[in-house]
């Protein structure tokens, strides 16, 4: 697949989070944790991980999911998948 | 007349196959018992606020200690068969689909049709757990349509209450007990729409009660996901087999596992126009007769016209799932 830049990734995951949890995208920003700064709990982590799934074809599974815990966790993890280069 | 040719080969006659089938009426039943998230909260580590956000369940129905899947399944069919306004004479097959009979031997489907005052129809009870009513729906539909039958009566039935641990809050605040009901006839037009069914026995593991001595466990998170996963594509093809758009509907029911994954699958379906069943929040997980339930409520209330397209999708443990398309009665 081409590659898909560290700001690609965050402006998809933010379209992905304010659909699935109705948090405004632009405060998606790569340092907030899911959990302590966007109160993102377990089952909608699961939904964006299947979300993201679809939109980078990048499949993150629960054993992983688990260690993500910040946006910039998750940009790394797809970058690292998809061999893309860093913006 | 003979039954072989001269080679003595069977020459097999078969009925007249029939266009289509439709459903007449809904019926639905639930035990008068409310158990409120705050009841649960006094028995395990839970509150209302964690339920709700996380199952999107306020309350659930109970039955009571003697009341069993038979019981339930005798009144909801009953209110099915009330409003199609056949008499019990007309019906000739009868399918309970159920997952949480008290006995496997013998089956509910001819006790129920017994209690109805149905005579001697084909009875018998189908086992797809969660997406038990839509395969049976497909059942109902395929005898019909083959000629093996006139007038079918499907019902699904559960009382998860006794197969669920009431110390264990992953399941315990999930599940509920109840029974709906639907009457199918044949029909010139179709009014039930082709099935798209499957299974994923890879992971049978995933939601199960190891013997009759155990209770109901589920992995709870690997389930969300493969729901959130696989349903929607399901549910798709079944509109596209139906050559119905999912902007087309007027209602969507999804069984009502968890307010999340039907949320879910509804947003990757784009459903815009249809209604979106959410029974779950006050009726919690009836497995098999969530689908009936919630639909039976929906036309009661109004909130769908007659003739108007619904998207049914079953799926649960096995795993299993199925999809049809319905014409509202």
């Amino acid at each position: 697949m081409p590659a898909v830049t560290e700001q690609e990734i965050l402006a998809g995951l933010g379209e992905i989070i304010e659909e699935i949890v109705g948090i405004p995208a632009a405060e998606v920003t790569p340092e907030k944790s899911f959990i302590d700064d966007l109160d993102i709990d377990s089952l909608s982590m699961v939904e964006i991980a299947v979300a993201a799934q679809d939109k980078f074809g990048v499949e993150i599974p629960d054993d992983e999911l688990r260690n993500l815990k910040t946006v910039k966790d998750v940009i790394n993890y797809v970058q690292n998948l998809s061999g893309a280069t860093k913006a | 007349m003979s039954g072989t040719d001269d080679t003595g080969t069977a020459r097999l006659r078969l009925p007249e196959a029939v266009p289509g089938s439709r459903i007449l009426a809904f019926g639905d039943y639930q035990p008068a018992r409310v158990v409120t998230n705050d009841d649960l909260a006094q028995r395990m580590d839970t509150s209302d606020e964690w339920i709700r956000t996380r199952v999107g369940i306020v309350e659930r129905r109970i039955a009571a200690e003697d009341e069993t899947v038979a019981d339930m399944a005798v009144h909801a069919g009953g209110k099915a068969l009330a409003g199609s306004g056949l008499s019990p004479d007309d019906i000739d097959l009868v399918v309970v689909a159920t997952c949480s009979a008290e006995t496997t031997v013998p089956s509910n489907a001819a006790t129920v049709a017994h209690r109805l005052g149905i005579r001697a129809p084909g009875a018998f009870d189908l086992n797809a757990a969660c997406a038990g009513f839509c395969y049976a729906l497909a059942a109902a539909d395929s005898a019909i349509r083959a000629g093996n039958a006139r007038n079918v009566l499907v019902v699904g039935a559960e009382k998860m209450s006794q197969w669920v641990d009431w110390t264990d809050r992953s399941t315990a605040i999930i599940f509920a007990d109840g029974a709906g009901a639907a009457v199918v006839t044949g029909s010139s037009t179709p009014g039930i729409g082709p099935v798209v069914w499957g299974s994923a026995g890879d992971q049978a593991h995933r939601i199960r009660i190891k013997d009759r001595h155990s209770f109901l466990v589920q992995e709870g998170q690997a389930v969300f996901r493969w729901a959130t996963t696989a349903i929607a594509p399901v549910a798709e093809a079944a509109c596209r087999r139906a050559g119905i758009s999912p902007q087309e509907l007027a209602a969507f029911v999804p069984h009502q596992a968890n307010l999340r994954i039907v949320e879910s699958i509804a947003r990757r379906l784009k459903a815009t126009n249809a209604v979106v069943a959410d029974d779950i929040v006050r009726s919690g997980n009836t497995s098999a007769a969530s689908i009936p339930l919630a639909l039976a409520r929906m036309i009661e209330r109004g909130e769908v016209a007659s003739g108007a397209p619904a998207l049914l999708i079953g799926f649960g443990a096995g795993l299993t799932y199925a999809a049809q398309v319905i014409q509202i009665p």
